[in-house]
């Protein structure tokens, strides 16, 4: 701790501290009073009580040394960064911190100007501004969001990371109140025909990225998403409006959106033939693997946290499927041989996070952790060798297998999946 | 694309949102009713805890009318995606030679000069693949060849969308297509030939057959 040695005492801590004690005659040198000041203020800084604090203001911002940052996977117009999950507490991520993906960088769209379009098999296309959609009544729902290629970096028989953070694993995961307007109150305005099963939800950024849903879907839950944990959606995820689909891989949830074409049949764009396939090592690919299947991840304690003694922790983590709600999350400290049901933070909601906790008394021996989500349809999220025996070693989107810590014997925290398989 | 007669009775969403937010209600009351004993079910609360879908209120007109008819032109003006059957494929042609130019102009910069050699996508590997593909291009696993129009269309070149004409994307996606061997280098891409190009991968895609989180995992 700073403020330790009298060398970084600040003037003000050495008069606050001392004065009263060396006008009772205790303190008879200086270095008697260095000794206690360094036992009654640990910090270098004023004290606070002595001096007036900041006015208020327009805006707020962390505390200076409180900077979570997201991790940028690279400088490029197709990228991404990924939320800091081992700094966050409960479920909703901070806007500024929600993880991107962007395929052609973040479109600058006015609000007044933006316009989505809504034509194909319907009775009445029509155009919406912003105000519009706006007018209508409106929902608010919280819901993960993650990006299908989340976990990715860890699905490697040969090459499995062991100094890898949680962050740099499943930081393509965030969770938010959004709000809007249901797809399926547009839809009924513009009159869907029969025969129809299938949108196409464009986006207004350089990429015009396009993604084709079930009717089916949209119709159930979808959303017209304008507004994010209390303001409206940021640039990054969308501004003004991007379609919302609860549970469904995070590519489909298009930004900018400019465009639905109510159709009937997928229109096979890039980013649903070459890309967010899954080549299963049968011969065949699966298309269209929307739904984002149950998952659960450890955040605390995590690589490179370092346990500093043995005794009482509490592991936490973060549990979600796309399919409903978490109704079990277990831990094993034990490297998998035995499980204990962890408890759940309510209020436990539909294709949300959920923070999982449980309280380990750690012995100072080596071990491996783990967790596994069980979701309201019954599915255990599964074992990496069983995805591996299901689909081969060359997909690379839905890598929703159990995560593992390993905690060596002096308290070092890395990845430890790699010494399980 | 086509007009099909007589609307989808959407009310039978409205119904089936409404019963699902007095469902939610009585699961409220039987989850909580026990231990507290003063929760109310209200079916006026929407968004509770069964985090369902809302339906409209009761009350609501048949149409709010917000926003404004679509024009047809306004329509064709957006309408630009393309489909395998190539409904959206614009007039125009275009040859492997042009595209050659084409491909040399704007593309070999991000592509490489035999679209091999990035440093973004791979477009080109016609090495066919029985288990899975050790990399992945047009060559060896697009299933469509309508799909580069629509994405060249919409996303490329990448730092100048929108600036290729019509019979320019038809050229280059005629000479993507020769390089990754799918079609001669006299062939002519247009919209009646384009959506006929049978692409090697076509046969693998097959639709999500995972099962609904029963059963053995998929």
């Amino acid at each position: 701790m700073p403020g330790k040695e009298g060398s970084k005492l600040s003037r003000r801590a050495w008069i606050t501290t001392t004065s009263g004690v060396i006008a009772a005659g205790l303190v008879r040198s200086q270095s008697d009073a260095i000794k206690l000041v360094a036992q009654e203020a640990p910090t270098a800084g004023p004290d606070p009580t002595k001096v007036p604090g900041r006015l208020v203001s327009e805006v707020g911002r962390r505390a200076a040394a409180e900077q979570p940052r997201r991790l940028i996977r690279a400088e490029a117009l197709s990228s991404s960064s990924r939320t800091p999950l081992a700094d966050l507490m409960g479920t909703i991520t901070p806007a500024d911190l929600h993880f991107e993906r962007h395929h052609a960088g973040i479109p600058d769209i006015k609000f007044e100007d933006h316009e989505l379009l809504v034509h194909g098999m319907v009775d009445r296309p029509m155009v919406f501004k912003m105000s519009d959609l706006m007018r209508y009544p409106q929902v608010s729902r919280t819901h993960f969001l993650e990006c299908s290629g989340n976990g990715g970096g860890i699905y490697n028989r040969e090459r499995m990371p062991s100094e890898i953070t949680v962050q740099a694993i499943d930081g393509l995961l965030s969770t938010s109140e959004w709000t809007g307007v249901p797809v399926s109150t547009i839809l009924r305005e513009v009159g869907v025909r029969r025969g129809a099963s299938w949108i196409l939800a464009e986006g207004g950024d350089s990429a015009v990225m396009s993604r084709s849903v079930p009717l089916d879907k949209v119709m159930d839950d979808g959303m017209l998403a304008y507004g994010q944990n209390g303001e409206r959606i940021r640039p990054g995820q969308g501004y003004p409006v991007r379609l919302f689909l609860p549970g469904y891989e995070g590519n489909t949830n298009v930004k900018w959106l400019r465009r639905i074409e109510v159709t009937d049949r997928p229109t096979h764009t890039r980013d649903e033939t070459s890309k967010y396939t899954d080549p299963l090592g049968d011969g065949t690919v699966r298309q269209f693997s929307l739904m984002m299947d149950a998952k659960s991840v450890i955040t605390f304690p995590s690589y490179p946290y370092v346990l500093p003694d043995r005794g009482w922790w509490e592991i936490q983590g973060l549990a979600w499927s796309g399919r409903g709600r978490i109704t079990k999350v277990e831990v094993s400290t034990d490297g998998g041989r035995r499980w204990v049901t962890a408890a759940l933070q309510g209020p436990v909601l539909p294709k949300a996070t959920v923070r999982f906790r449980h309280l380990f008394e750690w012995d100072g021996s080596e071990t491996i952790i783990l967790s596994r989500a069980t979701d309201e349809t019954g599915y255990v999220q599964p074992t990496i060798e069983q995805l591996w025996d299901a689909r081969g070693p060359a997909t690379s989107y839905h890598q929703n297998h159990q995560r593992a810590w390993k905690i060596a014997s002096g308290g070092e925290v890395t990845f430890g999946l790699g010494d399980l398989v | 694309m086509t007009r099909v007669p007589s609307s989808i009775p959407l009310g039978r969403h409205l119904v089936a949102f409404r019963m699902v937010v007095v469902i939610g209600a009585a699961v409220l009351l039987g989850a909580c009713g026990s231990s507290s004993g003063s929760v109310e079910a209200d079916a006026s609360v929407v968004g509770d805890l069964s985090g369902t879908p809302e339906g409209l209120p009761a009350h609501s007109p048949s149409r709010f009318d917000f926003g404004a008819e679509a024009s047809d032109a306004r329509v064709a003006m957006w309408d630009i995606d393309v489909r395998p059957d190539g409904v959206g494929l614009p007039a125009g042609s275009g040859t492997v030679a042009e595209g050659e130019q084409v491909y040399m102009i704007h593309c070999i910069a991000c592509h490489g000069p035999t679209g091999i050699e990035g440093p973004n996508d791979r477009l080109v590997n016609s090495e066919q693949w029985d288990a899975f593909p050790r990399s992945r291009a047009i060559g060896n696993y697009w299933p469509y060849a309508t799909t580069l129009y629509d994405y060249v269309r919409k996303a490329m070149p990448q730092l100048t969308p929108g600036i290729l004409t019509h019979d320019q994307v038809y050229s280059v996606i005629a000479y993507v297509l020769y390089l990754n061997e799918i079609i001669t280098a006299d062939a002519v891409m247009d919209a009646r030939s384009l959506p006929q190009v049978v692409m090697p991968a076509r046969d693998k895609f097959v639709m999500d057959d995972r099962l609904g989180g029963v059963g053995p995992i998929r």
